[in-house]
């Protein structure tokens, strides 16, 4: 017993030290600053192999398949802009890699994509800037029909698919979406837009038990704790304190 | 066909904190209560998973479910009205407990100034200072009448507050249940900067109490743990005052209470004199019950209430061309001015704390400050709060950087720590294009109408915002920030950002049952038996958070309610045109 766990804190050792040497982490390069909190989740998992531990999750990772999208092209052009949005960086990884595609194909085939607890009775008419979302499509039509006007503005703006543009000229497609300045029916483009940026968003920072925010990489590179009991000893402190993130499945008693 | 049931003495339409307090008070009397909750139950046995951000403060999984009901929206009287489709300037409750589980706690009675606003305004800088389309008038009721309440309702909450810190704020008679919460960082640095400018800081007080407590019912409230999340969530230790840990346990424990759940409310029954008994339908069968009672209270958040008395065709609805009729007048919001502050170089623990963890100052509120050459009246608390800053709602950036993409990326993530705002609950000032009216097109799931709400920000909001966001930005320079933000408002009210769930009116009391639709015992002057209780009765909104003064109210209702049973008919003689009056 003593020795195995003897061995087992070798190989964190030795995994802290692999780190430290090459700061390459989860196939993203990240800062040093971030190091701290990373050490302890992820790669205190015992089970986990030094080299990219990542691709031994992605291998057995189930949950990575489409429960919405249907074409795996519309996929990879969610992916593809989810990646614009909140793209990889100095500051740690990006859209794809913290798994907000998944995270967005799964939430639209449930209660979110069907708009199951808003009000959706008729008559709809466009309404003012004022008067907020007024559309018959629910959320997951308007990904529908959003995707399919970002391939269509590809098209016209760049005779190419947007897979295929450079990451400035998918900007300049996003931008009209966001600026009104695309022909859509049955939502505005900002809509999709405005859908598309906080789904984004959502899918970088929620829980990662919703499939996204990829080994709570989106709370490392905020510093954020993720959920914690209790503050109560440390309110007073002066510092700036920083954890180990904590993910929700840390509540279940089983 | 409608089933008929037993008639009751008391049918309460809405168990949150106001039907959770007509409960406890009245069937600690040994009289019988029936509670109508469309939503489900829940204790703080629910809330053991309740730390998701995404679940609860994104999705909403506490509040309203608006493909059943919403309530539909324009600016102006020109304009189509259109369904509030999805949950987004305010967030309305559903469930027992109501909004009073998912409140942040801050615990504020309304300043003496506001129950007599109109007077005291009129008095020291003469009649129409905001001109004939303000609806100002009093509340009929004065601050020390109502004081004793105020202490009820915090005395069964456990507040947790330092009333000998407070010198501009609301006089007590008794110190606050419990003490001030924890002095932090950021707190500290508020009042250090308050104090700089001769402003007088204080802890804000609050219903995330600061060590356990037991209340006078036997109902114990624990300790806060600071654990972040409160707004939006309701809290894993019973440790955020609510009516599911004070009044609705203390109303069941007497054995007099009859709680019923998923049981949505559509009529008010009424034969034209009195409220005979209410209309629900049971939401998990589909039936339909009549439940017959000697008094109806009505319960539920402002909306409903309004829109239950025009469904049911009670009272006169409020006509904004002839400014006659009250139901839906002096519908109120509240404005936000406020100042954000940018740290290079210092990082603070914001993802600490808990909703009503804070410092304010009322020198800016009600008439704490001199008015007369100003173009506005009132104020609001001005505060810096520690609510604990949450990753997917707390983007701050500066003005100028885009809202998605790298720079967006790399600036959100740099200042989620480095950043500290001041914020301001803005009175809000009666106008007459402001009301509730019925939808004349859209229907909730029963096919009722839906409440419409016409509402735009007035010159008064505007006036008050620029100046008191000036106040903000000055405490926040003396912070030390290294930028300061000023607060913006838009060129019309948007129901799309959130801002707060403050809204108030539609069912206001007054002295005066031409002008107001219930007295200061919560009881509709047209129908004897009929109480509306809640923030529908606010004849203007002030500059605090409600609740305090929604608990004062209902606690008065109470006992109006009781002398009711005694003594029939109306309990106060209204100032014109009342009805025969028992104490006249």
């Amino acid at each position: 017993m003593a020795d195995e766990k003897n061995d087992k804190q070798q190989s964190e050792i030795s995994r802290r030290k692999f780190i430290k040497n090459t700061g390459y982490v989860a196939g993203g390069a990240i800062g040093g600053g971030i190091l701290g909190s990373i050490l302890g989740t992820n790669f205190l998992d015992g089970n986990q192999q030094q080299t990219a531990p990542e691709s031994t999750d992605e291998a057995n990772n189930f949950n990575r398949a489409l429960m919405y999208f249907t074409r795996q092209e519309d996929f990879d052009v969610l992916s593809a802009a989810t990646e614009r949005i909140f793209p990889e960086d100095d500051n740690g990884p990006g859209a794809i890699e913290l798994g907000v595609p998944f995270f967005i194909d799964h939430q639209l085939a449930g209660g979110y994509g069907n708009n199951d607890r808003e009000y959706m009775q008729g008559p709809f008419y466009p309404g003012s800037d004022f008067q907020g979302y007024q559309t018959r499509l629910k959320r997951r039509d308007v990904f529908d029909v959003g995707i399919q006007a970002i391939q269509r503005e590809s098209q016209n703006e760049f005779n190419a698919s947007f897979l295929d543009l450079e990451g400035e000229q998918q900007d300049e497609i996003l931008q009209k979406f966001q600026d009104d300045e695309v022909d859509m029916k049955g939502v505005t483009p900002t809509t999709f837009f405005e859908l598309l940026r906080s789904a984004t968003i959502e899918g970088a920072y929620s829980d990662p038990l919703y499939g996204g925010n990829g080994n709570m990489q989106g709370w490392v590179m905020k510093e954020y704790p993720g959920n914690y009991m209790s503050y109560i000893d440390e309110m007073e402190e002066e510092e700036f304190i920083e954890k180990e993130p904590k993910a929700l499945r840390s509540h279940m008693s089983s | 066909m409608a089933k008929e049931l037993d008639k009751v003495e008391v049918v309460t339409v809405g168990v949150g904190w106001t039907g959770g307090i007509v409960a406890a008070e009245l069937t600690k009397q040994g009289i019988n209560v029936v509670g109508l909750e469309r939503g489900q139950d829940r204790s703080t046995e629910n809330f053991q998973h309740i730390h998701d951000e995404y679940r609860y403060a994104i999705r909403y999984g506490l509040m309203q479910d608006l493909s059943k009901e919403t309530i539909t929206f324009r600016n102006n009287r020109d304009e189509r009205a259109l369904p509030m489709r999805q949950l987004g300037s305010f967030l309305l409750g559903e469930g027992v407990g109501g909004a009073g589980v998912h409140w942040n706690g801050m615990t504020w009675r309304f300043l003496p100034y506001d129950l007599e606003i109109k007077t005291m305004t009129d008095e020291k800088y003469g009649e129409n200072k905001l001109g004939e389309d303000y609806t100002l008038q009093d509340w009929g009721i004065s601050y020390d009448e109502l004081e004793p309440y105020f202490y009820k309702f915090e005395e069964m909450a456990g507040i947790s507050g330092d009333g000998d810190s407070m010198p501009l704020s609301a006089p007590r008679n008794k110190p606050y249940p419990t003490p001030a919460m924890k002095e932090t960082p950021i707190t500290q640095r508020f009042k250090d900067a308050a104090n700089n400018l001769d402003l007088h800081p204080f802890h804000i007080p609050s219903g995330n109490l600061s060590e356990a407590y037991e209340n006078p019912d036997g109902q114990t409230i624990a300790q806060c743990q600071y654990c972040g999340f409160c707004e939006r969530f309701g809290c894993e230790y019973g440790a955020k005052s609510s009516p599911n840990v004070t009044v609705i346990p203390t109303a069941q424990e007497t054995g007099n209470f009859d709680l019923r759940t998923h049981a949505n409310v559509t009529e008010v029954m009424y034969d034209g004199n009195r409220a005979t008994g209410v209309k629900y339908v049971d939401l998990q069968t589909g039936e339909e019950f009549i439940q017959p009672a000697d008094i109806v209270v009505l319960t539920s958040y402002v909306m409903n209430n309004v829109r239950l008395l025009l469904n049911s065709n009670i009272g006169t609805p409020y006509d904004p061309e002839t400014r006659s009729g009250v139901i839906g007048k002096n519908y109120c919001y509240q404005i936000q001015p406020g100042a954000t502050g940018f740290f290079e170089d210092e990082k603070f623990n914001t993802y600490m704390g808990a909703g009503a963890l804070g410092a304010a100052v009322d020198d800016y509120n009600g008439d704490n400050f001199d008015h007369a050459d100003l173009d506005f009246i009132h104020g609001g608390v001005l505060n810096v709060t520690q609510t604990g800053q949450r990753p997917i709602n707390s983007n701050v950036v500066p003005n100028d950087t885009p809202n998605w993409g790298q720079e967006f990326k790399s600036q959100s993530i740099k200042y989620f720590h480095r950043t500290l705002s001041i914020g301001c609950e803005g009175a809000s000032m009666p106008h007459r294009n402001n009301y509730l009216s019925l939808d004349p097109d859209y229907k909730d799931a029963f096919g009722y109408p839906l409440l419409r709400l016409t509402y735009d920000y007035t010159e008064q909001d505007r006036n008050l915002h620029d100046y008191i966001a000036e106040k903000a930005v000055g405490i926040m320079e003396e912070m030390g920030a290294d930028r300061v933000e000023k607060s913006e408002m838009t060129d019309h009210y948007n129901i799309v950002p959130y801002q707060t769930t403050h809204n108030t009116g539609g069912v206001i009391m007054g002295d005066d049952p031409e002008t107001s639709a219930v007295n200061n015992y919560s009881q509709m002057w047209d129908v004897d038996n009929l109480f509306v209780i809640g923030a529908s009765a606010f004849a203007h909104n002030g500059g605090y958070n409600p609740t305090g003064t929604v608990g004062a109210l209902a606690y008065r209702a109470t006992e109006g309610i009781m002398q009711f049973r005694e003594e029939d008919g109306q309990l106060v003689q209204g100032k014109k045109n009342s009805k025969v009056t028992k104490n006249a």
